[in-house]
């Protein structure tokens, strides 16, 4: 084991990667150790170029920007735990975390889909505008602030646990369904200030959520039909993922946090 | 001896457009200063330029925009020494062997330092925080805080921890709580009218913080505003008995006022009505004289003395403040009045306002506020005596950069008063003492009084109050701050700019871009 | 060190800015660790500083000497080694000096004279003062009146690892992995604003208090403020400084207990207490009007350490990151996630501590008696 558990950018500058890439029946299996984020990203580059649609790093311990720089339609699979902002940008791919992910995730994202099998950080999806983002445990702080959407241009986040305060903030646009699995039948959230300066978007929770949590911008009402459909399908995809009974799932009622005003400040101001 | 005729001439020239003029008479009916006059049989409409004193009612309710009140352009040679207002003084002095009276604040050329101060904001080494979308807070409390917290160890005493074993058992001084840090300044019944009064202590209780009284009294059926209103106590002493004090919550001893500091209040004698007379318990048509300092405080240990009888009067359950006007060495008597047993410290800088006061007084006695607020806050931490009392700021806040401004430099809450009036419609036409306010503010006439409809003036009140809440809480963000408490005093957020380094130094502020 | 404060801040700025990386952990039983840990945890966390300052603070690291206060020092120059030297036989009865083993390094350059007194002090010269007291006088002087000398840390059975380079750099400098410590806390610097130098990097301590610090403080004028009325004079021009102060008032002066600390600097919003319980209302309200000027406003996490205990805090609104993580006896700290993993890839339980919530680790009394066996530093 090298005496280095991360390599510095001058090594990088110097040196050129020096962890071997392994092929496997069409997979590119790269080992992590020891590289700095630079070098890991090119070396996923090139993999990508020259026409490897199937990636997997291991040993993967904080690395940052993961999949960033890098549009196109690849599957990564990333054991370990990746470094901040994973996805950042993020254009295509689908990226698939075997571990916990940190900050940021999915920061900026415009397509593609990212799948974590554990928990997440803070500033999970911030200005996110497309794509799809799956987390089977728990978020941080300031998760979703200012998503955007478009036309069908939608991005849609599904957390299969709790979220922290600020959760949703000032956002525009997207879809975000709370599944809140692990708190009891009528259990509060936690979080606080949920939704404030919502001015766009739609977030569902399932179970219970109190007036006084979510900002004064944020309406409390039942999901529409087609949007219960949508809420299924999702749920029914979560368990695919991660597993556990969609319809035992679906059966605690959601409720849809909405933004009352698209101009929730007008009366604000003296002109 | 006969009148004489003055040689004075009008200081403003009422301009009437008469083909916009519709003959509605608003004018007329409106102007308290028998300007405007209408002649049914010529059908026109005259101004007696001579008795206009620019408050400009007749011109805002003037359905048709058919007035412009201008200054009188007439002019002698111009003197860069003697000014037209010095010229009139002097002939109105000649013409009368008496004091020139006046109202409002100073309106002299003396250096504003808040428009020579500058505020910080946040960037890349740390956020700023948004108040429409985060918690920012404003609360303060005011009073004596004790030096420190005393704890008791559960199984000693009583009542649950949380998720700690330590209960406070502090007895602490009263406090009172304002959900932000501005109060409306202390003006009298009689120097305002009943409904001005009415009006102030309503938005106040709205709006969560604090009036006060003034030194006129407080009519009984105010006192269900009692939550939000603090009490005086001045030289006059008038309307003061127990249940008055005990009703308030807490008790200002009025000593100084920035206005006139040094003498006593004044409301003449065309201001006290028999309502006046009533609570001030005055003869009707009397001048109501305040004397200058309290007769039974000649020293500082005297104060002290007044302080606590006013504790034992009010049961210990009220904090006591004092409050005095800023003059050369403030930071010594402001100690002095900490040490004598003050909850808070109310100091009234150059420009504060008052009702009647003699020019040559209001124009020239006492030191601006900024400065004083700056070197008490100094003093006092440098004594180790800061939390002992609140500092509560007067004299001239005309924004909530102003307010800021001055919390960074150490002042716990404003009182606003001259603000508080151009909400409700003052134009500072400084004719407080004459009784005749158009607006309704300071006049003591019956019909004129009823102008000044107190639910609307309430709102207009706490719709200022709100304004400058959240101008504040925008500004407390910028600074990367969601608590009051943190910008208290912290001069590092402040720059100064275009002042010479004594003044710099005397504010604690270092000049911008350093 | 005459001029400290210029030495610290030669441009004047109000204050030094910060921002970094955090790493900590402690076990419960008093089980060591090697400086190995650290310093990897710290690498893997390289970009989270700018190679302007790094350092460490270790407990339990000198189990021979419990009684003894341990000062780890660095000097310009030969005349600051013998005059210090001069003025600490004066004080203490009992003194040993040392160097402080290091091996070259090429991240490491310009290193001042660093030696380690293990002292005690002479009881004849207390004058009614704790010897605690006693101590923080004699190291206040020398760091404001001793020409070319600093002392890093002054408390006993720990000490104080600190340098200008990249926090890895630092701590093989240092030879830490030759040291075992039950607990560690490390931190690496990225100052916007200063010329680097040994004294200026974090920890910053006072007696055996340390604190590591991420973030910026918003509130610091009023909160010098009220410390400079408490008789504390901030030379340093660091939030980190004014953190140690405050603690050091609270929890050490005023006897606080150390989670009533936390809701001192991070106290709970004023809507939160309004909705609390009688008994809670009037404790929070209580604080919060008394101790409001210590309100640490701005974003934060900071580690405490001190003999025995570990407190890891993040402001209100969390506006800086901080993971909590726990294997058996043992709690990580850090900034991110991926350090605690790489130096123990199996953990128990992950999570994110709720924004001014203290996590608190604290020695069993089995393992206090024997690495303190004097107890915690003198309450007042």
């Amino acid at each position: 084991m090298a005496p280095w558990s991360y390599a510095t950018p001058g090594a990088y500058a110097m040196a050129g990667p020096t962890n071997p890439v392994r092929m496997e029946q069409g997979r590119g299996i790269v080992d992590a150790s020891g590289i700095y984020y630079r070098q890991l990203n090119e070396q996923l580059r090139q993999l990508v170029k020259h026409g490897i649609r199937e990636i997997e790093i291991i040993n993967c311990y904080g690395q940052r920007y993961l999949g960033t720089s890098i549009p196109g339609d690849y599957q990564l699979k990333v054991y370990g735990t990746p470094g901040n902002d994973l996805g950042f940008a993020m254009d295509g791919p689908t990226i698939e975390v075997f571990g916990n992910a940190q900050d940021g995730l999915g920061n900026t994202m415009n397509d593609g889909e990212i799948i974590v099998h554990g928990h997440a950080g803070d500033a999970l999806a911030m200005s996110m505008r497309g794509g799809k983002l799956w987390v089977r445990d728990s978020v941080g702080y300031r998760c979703g602030i200012h998503m955007k959407e478009y036309g069908d241009k939608v991005p849609q986040v599904v957390i299969g646990g709790t979220c922290q305060d600020f959760f949703g903030e000032y956002m525009s646009g997207g879809t975000v369904i709370l599944l809140g699995l692990g708190l009891a039948e009528g259990e509060k959230y936690k979080a606080d200030f949920i939704g404030t300066g919502m001015h766009g978007g739609r977030i569902f929770v399932r179970g219970h959520v109190d007036p006084a949590q979510v900002g004064k911008e944020v309406g409390l009402t039942e999901p529409e039909p087609e949007e219960q459909e949508q809420i299924g399908a999702a749920v029914r995809r979560y368990a695919e993922l991660f597993g556990g009974d969609a319809a035992e799932i679906l059966k605690r009622p959601f409720v849809k946090l909405y933004p009352k005003s698209l101009r929730p400040y007008g009366r604000l101001y003296a002109y | 001896m006969s009148p004489m005729k003055t040689h004075t001439w009008p200081e403003f020239i009422v301009e009437r457009n008469d083909d916009r003029c519709i003959r509605c008479q608003v004018c007329v009916n409106q102007c308290t200063f028998d300007v405007h006059s209408y002649d049914a049989g010529l059908d026109e409409l005259f101004a007696v330029d001579m008795n206009c004193v620019g408050c400009q009612r007749c011109q805002v309710f003037c359905p048709t925009n058919a007035l412009t009140i201008r200054t009188n352009p007439t002019q002698s040679r111009p003197n860069a020494n003697w000014r037209l207002e010095n010229l009139f003084d002097v002939k109105k002095q000649a013409e009368s062997g008496g004091i020139v009276l006046t109202g409002m604040g100073n309106d002299k050329p003396f250096r504003i330092y808040w428009d020579h101060l500058v505020l910080n904001a946040s960037q890349v080494t740390n956020p700023s925080i948004d108040p429409l979308r985060e918690p920012m807070e404003l609360r303060t409390y005011l009073g004596r805080k004790p030096d420190r917290v005393v704890f008791q160890r559960d199984g000693e005493g009583q009542g649950e921890g949380h998720g700690s074993p330590v209960v406070p058992i502090q007895n602490m001084t009263p406090l009172v709580a304002i959900e932000t840090p501005l109060m409306f300044s202390a003006m009298s019944y009689g120097a305002i009218s009943y409904n001005t009064q009415h009006a102030l202590m309503r938005a106040a209780q709205a709006f969560g913080t604090m009036a006060n009284t003034g030194e006129g009294g407080w009519p009984r059926e105010f006192r269900q505003y009692k939550e939000n209103v603090i009490v005086q106590v001045a030289s006059g002493r008038f309307g003061v008995d127990l249940e008055y004090l005990n009703d308030a919550r807490f008790v200002e001893i009025k000593v100084g006022q920035g206005a006139k500091p040094g003498i006593g209040g004044h409301l003449p004698g065309e201001k006290v009505t028999l309502d006046v007379s009533r609570t001030r318990m005055i003869p009707e048509g009397s001048d109501a004289i305040s004397p200058a300092p309290h007769h039974d405080i000649y020293s500082i240990e005297d104060l002290g003395m007044l302080i606590h009888a006013l504790k034992e009067a009010t049961r210990y359950e009220k904090p006591v403040a004092v409050k005095i006007a800023a003059v050369h060495n403030v930071s010594a008597i402001a100690s002095g009045i900490v040490r004598a047993g003050a909850d808070i410290v109310v100091i009234d800088g150059l420009r504060g306002g008052t009702g009647a006061a003699p020019k040559v007084i209001r124009d020239n006695v006492g030191i601006p506020i900024e400065l004083a607020l700056a070197q008490v806050d100094q003093r006092l931490r440098k004594e180790g005596i800061r939390h002992q009392a609140s500092l509560v700021v007067a004299g001239g806040f005309r924004s909530s950069g102003d307010v800021i401004k001055a919390i960074a430099l150490g002042a716990d809450a404003v009182y606003i008063g001259t603000a508080a009036f151009v909400a409700i419609g003052c134009t500072l036409c400084q004719k407080c003492y004459t009784g005749k306010c158009a607006w309704g503010i300071t006049s003591n006439r019956p019909e004129v009084v009823k102008r000044l409809n107190p639910d609307h003036a309430a709102e207009r009140l706490e719709n200022l109050l709100r304004a400058w809440s959240r101008e504040i809480k925008e500004m407390l963000g910028g600074m990367g701050i969601n608590s009051v408490e943190s910008l208290r005093g912290n001069r590092l957020h402040l720059r100064a700019v275009g002042l010479e380094q004594w003044e710099m130094d005397a504010l604690g502020v270092k000049g911008a871009g350093l | 060190m005459y001029d400290l404060g210029k030495k610290q801040n030669p441009y004047g700025d109000d204050k030094l800015h910060d921002a970094c990386g955090i790493f900590a952990v402690m076990s419960r039983s008093g089980r060591t660790f090697s400086g190995e840990i650290p310093i990897r945890a710290m690498e893997n966390m390289h970009d989270r500083g700018n190679g302007l300052g790094g350092g460490y603070a270790a407990y339990g690291i000198y189990p021979g000497w419990p009684h003894l206060y341990a000062f780890h020092m660095m000097f310009e120059h030969k005349s600051a080694k013998a005059e210090t030297e001069k003025y600490l036989h004066q004080f203490f009865s009992s003194m040993d000096g040392e160097e402080i083993p290091t091996r070259p390094h090429p991240g490491i350059s310009s290193a001042p004279i660093l030696y380690r007194y293990f002292l005690g002090p002479n009881h004849h010269l207390l004058n009614g003062l704790s010897e605690d007291d006693f101590v923080v006088q004699r190291v206040m002087h020398i760091n404001q009146k001793i020409d070319g000398a600093f002392v890093f840390s002054s408390g006993k059975n720990m000490g104080v690892f600190k340098a200008v380079g990249h926090t890895e750099d630092v701590g093989r400098f240092y030879r830490l992995e030759d040291y075992e410590a039950y607990c560690w806390t490390a931190h690496s610097r990225f100052p916007t604003n200063t010329q680097a130098w040994w004294g200026g990097a974090h920890p910053f301590s006072t007696l055996d208090w340390t604190v590591v610090h991420n973030g910026e403080i918003s509130s610091y004028g009023s909160n010098r403020n009220f410390l400079e009325m408490h008789g504390y004079y901030c030379t340093m021009h660091t939030d980190t400084e004014v953190i140690t102060y405050a603690v050091d008032l609270l929890a050490r002066r005023h006897g606080l207990p150390i989670d009533m600390v936390c809701k001192v600097m991070a106290p709970p919003l004023w809507r939160d207490i309004d909705r609390m319980p009688k008994a809670e209302k009037d404790l929070y309200t209580t604080l919060r009007v008394i101790y409001g000027p210590l309100l640490m406003n701005g974003p934060f996490s900071i580690v405490l350490a001190h003999q025995g205990e570990m407190i890891a805090l993040g402001d209100r609104i969390r506006l800086r990151p901080l993971v909590a993580a726990e294997k058996d006896d043992a709690v990580y700290i850090a900034s991110e996630e991926a350090p605690i993993r790489l130096v123990e890839p199996k953990l128990d339980r992950v999570w994110i501590p709720k924004g001014g919530e203290p996590v608190i680790v604290r020695l069993d009394d089995a393992a206090m008696a024997i690495a303190h066996p004097e107890g915690r530093s003198a309450v007042k």
